[in-house]
């Protein structure tokens, strides 16, 4: 794993020092409102999420299952934008000191310009990107932008990679490595999977000392099972499906539930 | 190096593999399987004979004189892929994938996109030969106008999913079959419809698709002494029309054109020519030309022909384009339904929606080319499932029949 200075790194370290781990929280830009998606990324982190993932949303999302396709479907129809994204990732950590991740499928980018993406990105002081689409061995050009302006940047792995490629998800992504519970797209799932822990082990074995887990993760417990084999939990549909049901309030008591699970 | 050596993962700037990580090792041991098989003398003769005794290769070629009138005299020859099982070239490539499945992956169960349906046909069709599940998506808005293919697939044995997220066509029925492949990759095999997607696809699916142009070149020669001037194909995701181009790719007398839809014309906005109107990006895992905004949003295409209804490309025309090997034109809704009807009149034969897009492109083509030109144009599709849409086009259903 890259090792310069990672907020998101301390942040997960951190959160392994003093609770069991780190949670981590994601909401799409945009989704109900650009207005609402900032407040309730807030509200993330005033109930105890400790890193945030900002998704942008994006027309054809081939990771995401129904609930986060159908509010990135609504965020594009409300008229969202890029530009929109920095805006609200400079509002956000004005406004609490979790770093922030933006998740992203790779077409946006190359067309705003990874050089670019990444400027603006690190200056709104975004913390790096998640990128669920694209492998290290297709990134050369983002490596070097997350290089040269010292972005994290999170790579998946996946139950089915071989060693080989944990080896290189582990060596080239910084903040942590992104383990993908199962072979399936985002979801609220009843138990989460146990290739998970196995998956964990494994990229400990490659050399991964910042590991979390994600998809399908949705209740206080799982998040707890999850951090005992892995340094953080990451979930997404189920703050979603609460921002959608019960707007900020919603998501903040769902959120809070979801950290009940990092107490030791 | 010739044209027709370059074997991706990488056409010039575009293909390459832009997937999630978990669908990595499946790409990976399909591209093993590939080149496998292209070693083994066993898959061939066995995908030989399946093309001998079931899909009724090779297909054969027809002049069209009385169609070529309308074409400014040009010597006009179709390449029948309408004639093949299950109604069009599609076959080709469901036969090759469905075999590697049952002769080396030991996947049960194949997936597949489709738009106008011939796709999925032909997967259903390879999925009953073989006796393995299938599932296929198909956006909604898809299945109510090919409705007719929707029922044969279901005859076929296939379950056929309406897709009902994003502009519910093509791009989204591809989007559904990768969540799905995702989730079930460990005995699931995605049979992907053309030639784009990530590596091996582009590449393998025109392997698949060659033989297409093979032996329509060796027909050509056979009929006329000379090789065409001109070939002419449609290009929704583009199978088809690299099927047929590809022989030629080194024939520089030889002028390739490939026919995109033009919709309503390129000026509403509301038509699919990705090469001319689109500019780079990535989509659906590999690097090609896209319909998309400023964001890199894709853009909803529009066609009459749901095959072609499509805002990516495969690489490989991409490619074709930038170097200038190929030439990318569109032809409106109207002009493919005019051409659609001129073959139906002039020489009995009722061509695919899609194909009616090459057909036009050819009356064009002959009119430029002058008499002197002969035109190899690749039929790719029959129209029988279009009864419907091209009924009502012209008004020639009775009340009721238009319900149906």
């Amino acid at each position: 794993m890259t090792t310069t200075t990672s907020a998101v790194r301390t942040a997960v370290a951190a959160a392994r020092e003093t609770r069991k781990g780190a949670l981590v929280g994601y909401l799409p830009i945009g989704f109900p409102d650009l207005a609402t998606s900032i407040d309730a990324a807030v509200a993330l982190v005033e109930s105890g999420v400790d890193v945030l993932e900002l998704g942008l949303p994006y027309s054809d999302p081939v990771m995401d299952g129904a609930v986060i396709q159908a509010a990135a479907q609504q965020a594009l129809s409300n008229g969202f934008k890029i530009p929109h994204l920095f805006e609200a990732v400079r509002e956000i950590t004005k406004q609490v000191d979790a770093p922030a991740l933006v998740m992203t499928y790779w077409n946006p980018v190359t067309q705003f310009g990874v050089e670019r993406f990444a400027d603006e990105l690190a200056a709104a002081g975004g913390a790096g990107l998640i990128t669920p689409d694209i492998t290290p061995d297709s990134a050369a050009d983002w490596i070097a932008a997350s290089d040269r302006v010292g972005l994290d940047r999170v790579f998946l792995a996946a139950p089915t990679s071989t060693d080989e490629r944990l080896r290189l998800a582990t060596e080239t992504s910084r903040g942590f490595v992104y383990a993908v519970s199962t072979m399936g797209v985002t979801s609220a799932r009843s138990s989460v999977d146990d290739a998970a822990r196995v998956l964990v082990g494994r990229l400990r074995e490659a050399g991964a000392d910042s590991v979390c887990v994600g998809i399908g993760i949705s209740t206080g417990e799982q998040v707890s099972e999850v951090l005992s084999y892995a340094d953080g939990a990451i979930v997404g549909s189920m703050l979603v499906k609460s921002l959608a049901d019960g707007g900020v309030t919603g998501v903040r008591a769902a959120a809070a539930s979801l950290a009940a699970g990092t107490a030791r | 190096m010739t044209l027709r050596d370059v074997a991706g993962p990488d056409f010039g700037d575009y293909g390459g593999r832009y997937m999630p990580e978990s669908l990595i090792a499946a790409l990976d041991q399909l591209t093993d399987a590939w080149q496998l098989a292209k070693q083994d003398p066993g898959f061939a003769a066995e995908l030989a004979e399946l093309h001998r005794t079931y899909s009724g290769r090779p297909s054969i070629i027809t002049e069209v004189p009385r169609f070529a009138e309308h074409a400014g005299g040009a010597r006009i020859i179709l390449k029948r892929e309408d004639l093949n099982h299950t109604g069009s070239h599609k076959i080709n490539n469901v036969l090759g994938q469905a075999l590697l499945v049952k002769r080396t992956l030991g996947k049960t169960r194949l997936i597949a996109e489709t738009g106008a349906g011939q796709h999925g046909v032909a997967t259903a069709t390879a999925a009953a030969l073989f006796g393995m599940d299938c599932t296929i998506y198909m956006g909604e808005v898809d299945t109510e106008r090919q409705a007719l293919n929707v029922a044969r697939m279901r005859l076929l044995g296939a379950e056929v999913i309406p897709v009902t997220t994003g502009s519910r066509t093509l791009k989204d029925a591809i989007n559904e079959a990768f969540r799905d492949w995702v989730a079930n990759v460990e005995t699931t095999h995605y049979l992907l419809g053309t030639v784009a997607g990530p590596h091996p696809f582009p590449t393998m699916v025109r392997d698949f698709h060659k033989i297409i142009g093979e032996e329509a070149r060796a027909q050509v020669l056979e009929l006329t002494g000379k090789l065409p001037d001109a070939v002419a194909a449609c290009v929704g995701g583009g199978s088809n029309a690299i099927g047929i181009f590809h022989a030629f790719l080194d024939d520089p007398s030889v002028k390739l054109f490939g026919f995109e839809p033009g919709g309503y014309g390129i000026e509403s906005g509301k038509h699919g020519a990705t090469l001319e109107e689109g500019r780079p990006g990535i989509l659906h895992g590999n690097k090609t030309y896209v319909l998309q905004d400023e964001d890199g949003q894709t853009l909803e295409s529009h066609s009459i022909s749901a095959g072609l209804d499509y805002p990516g490309v495969g690489p490989e025309h991409a490619w074709l384009k930038d170097i200038g090997r190929a030439e990318y034109r569109n032809i409106t809704d109207d002009e493919a339904m005019q051409a659609f009807r001129l073959l139906c009149r002039t020489e009995g034969i009722i061509p695919a929606i899609e194909s009616s897009h090459a057909l036009a492109g050819a009356i064009k083509l002959g009119k430029e080319l002058g008499p002197e030109a002969t035109i190899l144009v690749n039929l790719s599709g029959r129209g029988d499932k279009d009864v419907a849409t091209a009924g009502a086009y012209f008004g020639v259903l009775d009340e009721g029949a238009a319900q149906s």
